[in-house]
């Protein structure tokens, strides 16, 4: 593939300075030497994504998904690292051009209720983004948003209601046209199908394969669902704790997983199958990312943590073509 | 056939809200023996919730059980008093909820908790009712229970305030669990633990279960039978390789039919039309007929729960064809 990609992250890193709670304040005021603390929530994360591709974004809650979504759709400035878009650092276009690549970068959040103003009418929600940017005049503006509707199988009739009046599923509809409305290059997608019915979900997840069909939409897809995961994406990234430690194209991972925690988190995930089973669950607790292990931060659950683990970081090495994985026993037992 | 451990015989519970009357359970039956794990599944606001909360007596006004029976061990547990079912919540029956702090109080130690949960059901020393809890934190894979019973419930993590709900519920061994949507909010590998202990605790000491959730991979991997709720009503009901491998009731099979890991990567799912009813506004008749393709003539009047034997029912008039197996891998 010598195509550019259209995103390339390179060592992303994000780091939010952590209130203390209350009773760590209390701490402090009675002379405990306590600091606000950083949280890493993303660390050096390297990912390109080419024209077109779907890929999945998949680990457990509190590994940095989101914050890794939101710096990607340009909601969050990243602490360190580059952002490139079609090739061009983002640091370095001039403003127009970096207003343009932020259009062209959308999110679809998880809580339809949550994103859309209550108080608007669906004309607005979806309206508002293209006239304000000036991608159609406002005398057109009716006539575009109830195109936009019938394009994520709204009828326009709505046109007028507010989003309290819509289902979930409904909403978002809602929340996909508002973010198509602007002409998209990329879709951000952050648990979007992850507070919906299995009913109503299947038929988003067919709305988002069907729009990436006739837009030629690229997607980063992030979900704890792995199956969900496994059936939209053509590659899947699997994080722990804020670095990215397998990335493979989706049929590959998902069939062998390389990375212990992969193999753990694949094994785990309960399937819809006929035959009960036995669970033989991964020991421990998931970490803080306000205090992550030394070294291989999966070391203090993984079966096969070796000494070399604890001292030291595995990077995400080529493990085969497009297969990448962080972990030192990709070393020591050859391929 | 023995007298099952529950039976839960057309149980209706309604409330009367200011918009009309919310049929939230409308007709659902139930059997469970000793050490069986029941899954009941359905969509959101299908009444799986408000179904666990009437067999415990504790649904709130404006709710109200109208009709049916719940007999647990024989008892009818609807008729019966406040201080009745107070003696038999906790010890008898225990409920587990989605968020454990419905069962924790953050301002007291888990052990001040778990010792008071002991004495409230038994006439035990504190030194024994603290040897209990120890040995209840220990089945849920909580390490060093004696410096985990002095903590309070805000230095857990989430899973961990999970598996102290679930050790509550352990405490008596009692005869029946209902849990409602308790690893709906956990990660997958959290999830696992709990799953894995609540399955060793029915095979080794006879508990049976009610794992109330949406999620169909886990009832399969998890339950012995399955019971689908639809709009207030079970709609079927078998054991997990029947309702997996041979839905006969066309909203079951399209369920499983959505499942994105049932059907092959990037193909279209496919989905249910439609949108989940409110139960405010059914139609006549099946309520799932606005969304049915078997529909016909027929469905404008409500099908009976009928099928091969009481544990293998349908409510259906066109139901899906035995050997019809779809493509169900
Ligand atoms: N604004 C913020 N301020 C401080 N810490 C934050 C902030 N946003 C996220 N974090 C922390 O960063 C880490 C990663 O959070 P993030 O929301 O990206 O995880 P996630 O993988 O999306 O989890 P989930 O599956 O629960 O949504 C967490 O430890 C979180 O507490
Ligand atoms: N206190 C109440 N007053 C009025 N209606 C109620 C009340 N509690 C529940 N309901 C209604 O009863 C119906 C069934 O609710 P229930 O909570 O049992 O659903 P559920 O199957 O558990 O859904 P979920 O998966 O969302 O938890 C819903 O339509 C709900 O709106
Ligand atoms: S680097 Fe070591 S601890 Fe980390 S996953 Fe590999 S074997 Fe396990
Ligand atoms: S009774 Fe009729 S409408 Fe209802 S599920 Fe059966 S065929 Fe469909
Ligand atoms: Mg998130
Ligand atoms: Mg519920």
């Amino acid at each position: 593939m010598t195509a550019v990609p259209i995103i390339e992250l390179d060592g992303l890193t994000k780091r939010f300075s952590r209130k203390l709670d209350v009773v760590e304040r209390f701490a402090r005021r009675l002379g405990a030497a306590i600091d606000d603390r950083a949280v890493q929530a993303v660390s050096g994360v390297d990912l390109s994504i080419a024209e077109g591709e779907v890929v999945g974004l998949v680990g457990e809650s509190g590994c940095g998904k989101s914050t890794l979504g939101r710096m990607v759709a340009g909601i969050l400035p990243p602490s360190a690292g580059t952002l490139r878009w079609r090739g061009r650092d983002l640091r370095e276009l001039s403003p127009a051009d970096r207003h343009h690549a932020n259009l062209k970068i959308q999110m679809v959040f998880q809580d339809p209720m949550a994103s859309l103003n209550p108080r608007l009418r669906v004309a607005d929600i979806v309206g508002e983004a293209p006239v304000v940017h000036g991608l159609v005049p406002r005398r057109q503006a009716e006539e575009y948003v109830a195109a936009t509707l019938r394009q994520v199988g709204l009828d326009p009739a709505y046109l007028r209601r507010y989003p309290h009046q819509f289902s979930g599923g409904q909403r978002q509809r809602i929340g996909i046209a508002r973010a198509l409305a602007v002409k998209p290059d990329v879709l951000v997608c952050d648990e979007s199908v992850a507070a919906l019915d299995v009913s109503i979900q299947a038929q988003i997840i067919n709305l988002f394969m069907r729009l990436r069909e006739e837009l030629s939409l690229t997607y980063l897809f992030i979900s704890h669902d792995l199956g969900v995961v496994e059936h939209i994406s053509d590659r899947t990234a699997i994080m722990y704790l804020g670095r990215i430690v397998e990335l493979a194209p989706t049929p590959e991972l998902f069939d062998k997983p390389n990375h212990p925690y992969a193999k753990a988190l694949l094994d785990e995930a309960p399937r819809v199958s006929v035959e009960k089973r036995r669970f033989a669950p991964i020991r421990g607790e998931i970490p803080s990312p306000l205090d992550p292990p030394s070294g291989c931060a999966f070391h203090p659950r993984c079966p096969h943590a070796m000494p070399r683990c604890s001292a030291e970081r595995p990077a995400l090495r080529a493990i085969a073509p497009r297969r990448w994985s962080a972990c030192h026993l990709n070393e020591t037992t050859g391929p | 056939m023995t007298e099952p451990l529950l039976r839960v015989d057309g149980l209706r519970t309604h409330f009367l809200t200011r918009a009309g009357t919310v049929k939230a359970v409308d007709g659902v039956d139930l059997r469970l023996d000793r050490g069986e794990i029941l899954g009941l599944v359905g969509e959101s606001g299908s009444g799986k919730s408000v179904t666990g909360q009437s067999i415990l007596g504790l649904v709130d006004p404006p709710g109200r059980v109208v009709g049916g029976r719940v007999l647990f061990q024989g008892e009818d547990l609807v008729g019966a008093g406040e201080k009745r079912l107070r003696a038999i919540r906790g010890r008898r029956i225990a409920m587990i909820f989605q968020d454990p702090m419905m069962t924790l109080n953050p301002v007291l130690s888990i052990g001040t908790q778990m010792v008071e949960a002991v004495r409230a059901h038994e006439k035990v020393s504190r030194a024994e009712a603290w040897e209990r809890s120890r040995r209840a934190l220990a089945r849920v894979g909580i390490a060093s229970p004696d410096e985990r019973l002095a903590s309070y419930p805000h230095q857990f993590s989430g899973g961990m305030r999970q598996r102290v709900a679930i050790a509550i519920a352990l405490l008596h061994s009692p005869d029946l669990i209902i849990a409602d949507e308790p690893t709906t909010a956990l990660d997958v590998t959290i999830q696992a633990q709990i799953l894995f202990e609540v399955q060793k605790l029915c095979r080794e000491t006879g508990t049976a279960l009610i794992w109330v959730t949406h999620d169909l991979a886990v009832v399969s991997a998890l339950a012995d039978r399955v019971a689908v709720m639809y709009a207030g009503r079970v709609v079927e009901t078998g054991t997990v390789a029947e309702i997996i491998g041979n839905p006969r009731h066309p909203y079951t099979r399209g369920l499983l039919e959505s499942v994105p890991s049932r059907n092959r990567r990037g193909v279209p799912l496919r989905s249910i039309p439609g949108m989940t009813p409110s139960v405010l506004d059914l139609p006549e008749g099946c309520a799932f007929r606005p969304r049915c393709d078997r529909s016909s003539g027929a469905c404008t009047v409500m099908p009976e729960l009928t099928g091969e034997r009481e544990n293998r029912a349908w409510r259906c008039w066109n139901p899906v064809a035995a050997e019809a197996r779809g493509d169900a891998a």
